[in-house]
Parts: C-alpha cells; sequence; structure tokens
C-alpha cells in the first residue's frame, strides 16, 4: 500500500513541484497517473520507490516512512521503468541487463538464472539472450527494459510513460500485460498523457496540475469531465466526444468504452423506433 | 510534375542485411496532404530521410530504383540543396534546436544560406507569426513547452519557403492538447499556404481528418494507398494494426447491427456525430 | 545539478551586459597588461577596485564576489609562496617592502580573475559566439561553442535520470571499496555516453536538413555593432593604456617613483 499524506517537494534550484498532495494507493489497484509536463507527475511517482523523500509530509510505503529506508530497499518493492530504455541499458547482452538487478538485490545464483529465464520468456525475449540490447530496435529496447524490472517481481510496477513511440500493436500488448499483472494483485502505476490508451484500460485516473491532485476517480468519470481536463491540456477521448456532441438528445456523457458506446445507441435508436 | 516521385525505391542501411524499404513506388502530387503510418519499423522514417536526401547523402548504404523530389535527384544533390526544397521535422524537439534564441533557430538554415540580414529577418519573422510563436521569438528554444519548441521546429523549416515539408512523428513527446494544436497549425501550412505535407504518424484520430490520402507501410513495402476512408475502412488496415480511429470503429460496429447510418466512413467524433444526429433527429 | 545552474545563462539587460563583447574582452587585455607593466602594490590596488562600477553597473554583484571566493585559494598559495621564498632567499629576514611586494604579486593575480570575471558575468554565451562570428573565427568553432553551451545543462539533467533508472534498479553508488566504487559508476557512464551520440548522431541530421555547409558566406541574423557605450570602453580603454605606458617610461627612465603604501602609511 502506498500512502502520501500532504507530501511538498522543492527541487535544489528551488523549484516547488509538489504542493501539498494526499493519496492512497491500494494493493492492486491500477493507477493512470496524468497532467501536463511539469505538473510533478515523475516527481510524485519517484517517492515511490525512495528516489525522492519529501521536503514536508511523508510517504509510507506499506507502512514503513520512505524517509527511514534505503533506496535500494524501496526499489525492490517498487519496479521503476524510466521512459527512454536508452537512458538504462549498458549491458553487454540482453541477459546481463536483466542480471544487473537481480544482483544488485542480492539473489542468490540460481535464482537470478531462473528469473531471467521467467522475464526473457514473459515479454517474449528468449531469441534475444545472447544478442547486445543495443542492436535491437526501439520496441524491443523498451520490452528488455521493462524486463530488467520485471525480472525481481516487484510488487508494485511503475511505469513512466509506456506508450511514447509505441504504435497500436505494442500499446495493445502493453494493455494485455498490464492486466496480466492485475490478475497477479500487482500495483500498476502509470504516469502518462496517451488519452485513448488510459480509456481503453479503464484505471482509476489521477489528474495532476501545477503540483497538485485535481480530480481523482474511475476513468470513466475523470476522463469524460471536459473541464478538469481541459485545465490539463488533456483532450476527451473520441467516444467521449461523440457522446458530448449528442448530449442534448439526453444520452449520458460518461462514456469512453466502444462497446458500451455501441449498446447504448443502438438501444437508444431502437426505442425511437 | 508531382512533388515527389518514387519508382521501386529499395534502400539498405551500411552494414544491414536486409533492405530497411523495398520496391517502393509512389507519387505525391502537389499540395496534396499525405499521412503515412504503420507499425514500428515499417520503414516510414527511413523513407523520410530519402525525401530530403538524407539518404543516401548523409546515411550512406545501398540505395536502389529512382527517386525524383521537387524534380530533383536527390542522390545527385547535397542535402543543403534539396534543404531550400524540402523541410524536415523530427520527432525530438530537443535534438534539433540547437541555437540559444528562438529566432536564431528559425534563421539557422537561412544564414548557412547566405541570404541577405534584412532578407533573414523578414522570412523569421514571417515565419514565426505563421506558427504562432512571434512573441516568444526572444527567449531560449530550451525554456519553452515542447508543443512550442516542435513549432520552434516547424517555423525553421518554414524559414527556408519549402515546397514540400516532412514531418516524422511530430507530436510523440507532447500532451494531447499541443498535439492537437500542432496539427491545425500543420493543416493550415497545407490549406493556406499550399505547402505540400507528408505526415508520418501513429495518432489517425487526430489526423485522418487533415489528409487528403493516407500510406500504410508495413516490413519496408507499402501495403495501402488510397483516400482515408476508404483506407480505414478496409480490414486490411485494422489487421495491419493500425490503430483506427474510436469514432471510425463505432462507426462500423453500428452498421454491422443494421443501423441505418450514413455510409460514408467518419473520420471525426464530429462526423460521427452529425451522422448520428441525422438519425437522432429523424426518428 | 546546481553545479550547472550557473552554466544556464538568464536574459540580462544593463549597460554592461549590452556592450561589444569584442571591446570588453580588449577592457581584459588592457587590464593584463597594465597589471604586467607595473609591480608596485599602488597601481594593483587601483586596478583592484577598477571594475568595481562595472559590477554594480551590471547588478551581478553576488555573482562577482562568489568568483572572487574562489580565487582565494589559490590567492593565498601564491601569497605564502611569495612570503616564503623572500624570506628564505634574504637569508631568514623578512622586510615590510618583502611583505608589500608579497601583496602586490597577490592581487596582481587577483585583478587577472576580477577582470575575467567581469566579462564572462556580463556577456551571454550567444553575444559570445556572435563574437567569435565576427571576428573570423571559423563558423564551425563558434558553433561548437554555443552549442556546448546549450548542450551542457541537458546532459547534466540527462545524467541526473541515468543516475536514477540505476538507483531504481538497486545500484548503490557509495557501496564498496574504491575500485568497486570506480566501476559502480560504469551504468551510469555508458548509457550516458550511448545516448549522447544518440543525440549528437540527430542533431547532425537536423543541422543537414537545414542546409548546414551550404555556402562558406555564411550570414548572420544579428549583427554586433558600436554603440556609444562602446565608443566610451573604448576611449577608457586607450586611456588606461597611455596613461599606463607612459607612467612606465617614465619610471623607466627614473623622471617619477610611484610611492609604496608605507612610504604613504609612515
Amino acid at each position: 500500500m502506498i500512502e502520501v499524506e500532504d507530501v511538498y517537494f522543492s527541487y535544489p534550484n528551488n523549484v516547488e513541484a509538489l504542493k501539498g498532495v494526499t493519496l492512497t494507493i491500494k494493493e492492486g489497484e491500477f493507477v493512470a497517473i496524468m497532467g501536463q509536463n511539469g505538473a510533478g507527475k515523475t516527481t510524485l511517482v519517484k517517492h515511490f520507490n525512495g528516489l525522492l523523500k519529501p521536503s514536508r509530509g511523508l510517504v509510507r510505503i506499506d507502512n514503513v516512512e520512505t524517509t527511514k529506508t534505503s533506496v535500494a530497499a524501496l526499489a525492490k518493492n517498487a519496479g521503476f521503468v524510466f521512459q527512454n530504455p536508452d537512458h538504462q541499458l549498458f549491458s553487454e547482452t540482453v541477459e546481463e541487463e536483466i542480471a544487473f538487478a537481480l544482483k544488485n538485490f542480492g539473489f542468490k545464483k540460481d535464482i537470478v538464472k531462473q528469473r531471467i529465464n521467467w522475464a526473457l520468456n514473459l515479454l517474449g525475449l528468449t531469441q534475444y539472450r545472447k544478442t547486445s540490447p543495443f542492436l535491437l530496435s526501439g520496441g524491443e529496447r523498451k520490452r528488455v527494459a521493462l524486463a530488467s524490472v520485471l525480472a525481481w517481481n516487484p510488487k508494485t510496477l511503475i511505469l513512466d510513460e509506456p506508450t511514447i513511440g509505441q504504435d497500436y500493436r505494442q500499446k495493445e500488448k502493453l494493455r494485455q500485460f498490464i492486466l496480466q499483472m492485475q490478475t497477479q494483485q500487482k500495483t500498476v502505476v502509470i504516469v502518462t498523457h496517451d488519452v485513448e490508451f488510459v480509456a481503453e484500460c479503464n484505471p482509476r485516473v489521477l489528474l495532476m496540475k501545477e503540483g497538485k491532485i485535481m480530480a481523482d476517480g474511475k476513468g470513466t468519470e475523470i476522463l469524460t469531465n471536459q473541464e478538469v481536463l481541459n485545465q490539463s491540456s488533456i483532450v476527451l477521448p473520441q467516444i467521449a466526444q461523440v457522446f458530448h456532441k449528442l448530449s442534448h438528445f439526453g444520452l449520458p456523457k460518461n462514456i469512453i468504452d466502444l462497446y458500451e458506446a455501441k449498446n447504448i445507441l443502438l438501444k437508444t435508436l431502437e426505442k425511437r423506433q | 510534375m508531382p512533388v515527389i516521385e518514387t519508382k521501386n525505391l529499395t534502400y539498405t542501411y551500411p552494414g544491414g542485411k536486409l533492405p530497411s524499404i523495398k520496391d517502393v513506388s509512389m507519387k505525391v502530387e502537389k499540395g496534396e496532404f499525405v499521412l503515412i503510418t504503420g507499425p514500428s519499423g515499417c520503414g516510414k522514417t527511413t523513407l523520410c530521410r530519402c525525401f530530403n536526401g538524407l539518404i543516401p547523402n548523409f546515411y550512406q548504404g545501398e540505395i536502389k530504383g529512382e527517386i525524383t523530389v521537387t524534380g530533383l535527384n536527390t542522390s545527385k544533390k547535397h542535402t543543403y540543396e534539396m534543404a531550400k526544397h524540402v523541410g524536415l521535422v523530427f520527432q525530438n524537439p530537443e535534438n534539433q534546436l540547437f541555437a540559444l534564441s528562438i529566432e536564431k533557430d528559425v534563421a539557422f538554415g537561412l544564414e548557412n544560406l547566405g541570404v541577405d540580414r534584412e532578407k533573414i529577418r523578414q522570412r523569421v519573422d514571417w515565419a514565426l507569426k505563421q506558427v504562432g510563436i512571434y512573441d516568444i521569438r526572444e527567449r531560449s528554444p530550451h525554456e519553452v513547452s515542447g508543443g512550442q519548441q516542435q513549432r520552434v521546429a516547424i517555423a525553421s523549416v518554414l524559414a527556408m519557403q519549402p515546397e514540400l515539408i516532412v514531418l516524422d512523428e511530430p507530436t510523440s513527446f507532447l500532451d494531447p492538447l499541443s498535439a492537437k494544436k500542432i496539427f491545425a497549425v500543420i493543416n493550415e501550412l497545407n490549406t493556406k499556404l499550399g505547402i505540400t505535407v507528408v505526415l508520418v504518424e501513429h495518432r489517425l484520430d487526430l489526423t485522418a481528418k487533415y489528409a487528403s490520402r493516407i500510406i500504410i507501410m508495413d516490413q519496408g513495402k507499402i501495403c495501402l494507398d488510397g483516400k482515408p476512408r476508404k483506407i480505414l475502412n478496409k480490414e486490411e488496415t485494422r489487421l495491419l494494426g493500425v490503430g483506427i480511429p474510436k469514432a471510425t470503429l463505432l462507426h462500423q460496429e453500428l452498421l454491422e447491427n443494421k443501423l441505418k447510418l450514413r455510409n460514408t466512413t467518419p473520420l471525426s467524433s464530429q462526423e460521427l456525430a452529425n451522422f448520428l444526429e441525422e438519425l437522432l433527429k429523424t426518428k | 545539478m546546481s553545479v550547472f545552474d550557473g552554466l544556464k545563462f538568464r536574459k540580462v539587460y544593463s549597460p554592461i551586459h549590452n556592450l561589444d563583447p569584442r571591446m570588453k574582452f580588449v577592457y581584459v587585455i588592457v587590464v593584463f597588461v597594465v597589471a604586467i607593466l607595473f609591480n608596485q602594490l599602488l597601481v594593483l590596488l587601483a586596478l583592484f577596485f577598477m571594475p568595481i562600477p562595472f559590477v554594480l553597473l551590471a547588478g551581478v554583484q553576488r555573482e562577482w564576489l562568489r568568483s572572487l571566493r574562489g580565487a582565494v585559494f589559490l590567492a593565498t598559495f601564491i601569497f605564502i609562496i611569495n612570503i616564503a621564498t623572500r624570506f628564505l632567499g634574504s637569508g631568514y629576514v623578512l622586510t615590510i617592502i618583502d611583505v608589500e611586494e608579497a601583496i602586490a604579486m597577490t592581487v596582481r593575480f587577483v585583478v587577472l580573475v576580477e577582470s575575467f570575471s567581469v566579462f564572462f558575468l556580463t556577456t551571454s554565451p550567444d553575444h559570445l559566439g556572435l563574437a567569435l562570428e565576427q571576428t573570423r573565427v571559423p563558423y564551425e568553432f563558434a558553433f561548437a561553442f554555443t552549442t556546448a553551451v546549450r548542450f551542457v545543462p541537458v546532459l547534466a539533467e540527462e545524467a541526473q535520470t541515468i543516475m536514477d533508472a540505476q538507483k531504481a534498479r538497486g545500484l548503490e553508488l557509495e557501496k564498496g571499496g574504491f575500485l568497486k566504487r570506480i566501476r559502480n559508476y560504469i551504468p551510469i557512464l555508458i548509457p550516458l555516453i550511448v545516448s549522447a551520440i544518440r543525440r549528437s548522431l540527430e542533431l547532425a541530421e537536423a543541422m543537414e536538413s537545414r542546409a548546414w555547409g551550404a555556402t562558406k558566406n555564411r550570414t548572420n541574423l544579428y549583427e554586433l555593432k558600436f554603440h556609444r557605450g562602446d565608443f566610451l570602453l573604448l576611449a577608457i580603454n586607450l586611456i588606461m593604456l597611455a596613461t599606463a605606458i607612459y607612467l612606465r617610461l617614465q619610471l623607466h627612465f627614473g623622471y617619477v617613483s610611484i610611492p609604496t603604501i608605507s612610504q604613504i602609511l609612515f
């Protein structure tokens, strides 16, 4: 469980990135943090694995305050996959890249091997085991970065802008993957401004603006609230756009799912017939 | 004369085993707005680099087939000669801006071409106004937002008054609202200034309505090429893994359920809403 | 990365900032020459106080003091060496003249530091790049300079991100002995270098696409022009140089002498 209580955070150059954030993320939840660049999204999630410690207020992970424990211990609990895989890949082979964190966390040799195999398999990278990560395509490098974090099986998974530069098929795979993590009771936190992706996943949405949480709720509720979205430079998902334009016919506004949209439209039009 | 014409264009990067684009034959006429899409690694970016001669001049490698852009043979011209005719805008705004003020960045190309100072000033101001960043011209490009940075990048090629502007996923780092605004700016270049536009993009929901044509690539080849409404409605498009706009998908679903909806593929939420409104009103 | 914050030059307008960087550089050279011509403390002290009006006009007193503080260590070192050599050289005696000369040497060093710091504190990197271009330094060099200024903060930020990414994978930089600690930096250095190479390739591509190298007669949006202030500084430079040379010649032929501070005081 992640508990954030009235957290303020300032960078050394005195930029105040968080201004009183309070929230709780329960185990097994799927949360999307959205908002404009500079709203404080990445700063907030860096508190979840101890990379940053609050200037004021407190963050508790499983009832332990982050200021009272090491980054390494926190990182083991919450795996953080950065936006750009090139910011972390450095090994000669994919296998060694995945082994890096496992060794840092002091896993035993046979377990390291086992975990590597598991992670390679999970992300369909087994064929690249001995390949240099630098020779892989952008999408594949992203998967290696993900595998290297997933390998130690953290309880919480934080993904920073996982859909940037990804095509539709890759996004669909990512969505399936997150659903799979969900069935294993893992907490998944994504930082993104990809509205259509979030609309398809329909997780809990946290909308941030200028270091504060502006809205918090179900995807269907937040992503169909034009007023708060506008303030965060986010546009309505396309399905919601259609329903907003038709709302004067008595149609509901809070629709983001394609099939729900279809059913409602069919029902309404059939009734009228 | 077409702005772009390729015949069986095939290209392999130096050290590459397989060609990145294979037998690409296409024509783009003056004033068109062509949207190129397809899964990652399908050769879109490589094709963009061919359009202004970065391939083969900068990248070397092996090129086969024919390509002429604005009537020039790109392999025989220096990239700087092509720059006068073709503007290329890249994905990452950070790595294509290098000056310490926005206007200086926009002037960069003209300075390289040795244009007179007064003329540079005129064209820079014009380009800045076209994309709506004239007021911030003296600021440093790295202290403005990503959306504004990408406008600087567009202005910097616009200042050279090219006949063709090629944009390679210009909004992948931007938030949705900034992206929407950038696409509107690009559309204006096409409709108001008559510049031919080639846009490489995954997000069809924001761009399909502007395009006069969509080309879909896969594994280095052109698979589909045609009018947006036709392309988006094809089963093949969906099978290729292209992200079809939700409004278009919803329209398809409704038609399949025998709803007497107008049988034109909608390209935007507005269009679909209009079609539905017709239905809701009559009944 | 507060270390690199100093490199992010913020646009400031002041009479001093607006001066032509070339003229300011001439000023630095003149101060340099004068400081070398004289070893009398009185003259050097005059030189020491000379930049103060400039600093006040430019409004950079805080930064200027900081740069002087940076010079304290070396200045102390120079002073001690001077005292020591004089003390040992003259058979373990130290006169007041010796002390004064040692102080003069130290002040000379400080004068050089402060005039340079005034120059860099009041000259924006793009101004400097422009000055380089217009003094016929090859454009590639001037471009490399401004690009470096532009990208150092970006790379610093990138280094921070990479460090975070590796820490998130359990890397502990402070762990282990000396050699282990050095090895700890490999997972940071490699991505940093790889990213820098990727970045430079993208930059090169963007430059090529914007007609880099089209003509040798490159033009420039901005032009450095001499304004009233620059002529004033030119006059100050000339007067300073002429007076210094005249005085130095007079001294040389023994027509005048400059009193030492001890003579004035006692």
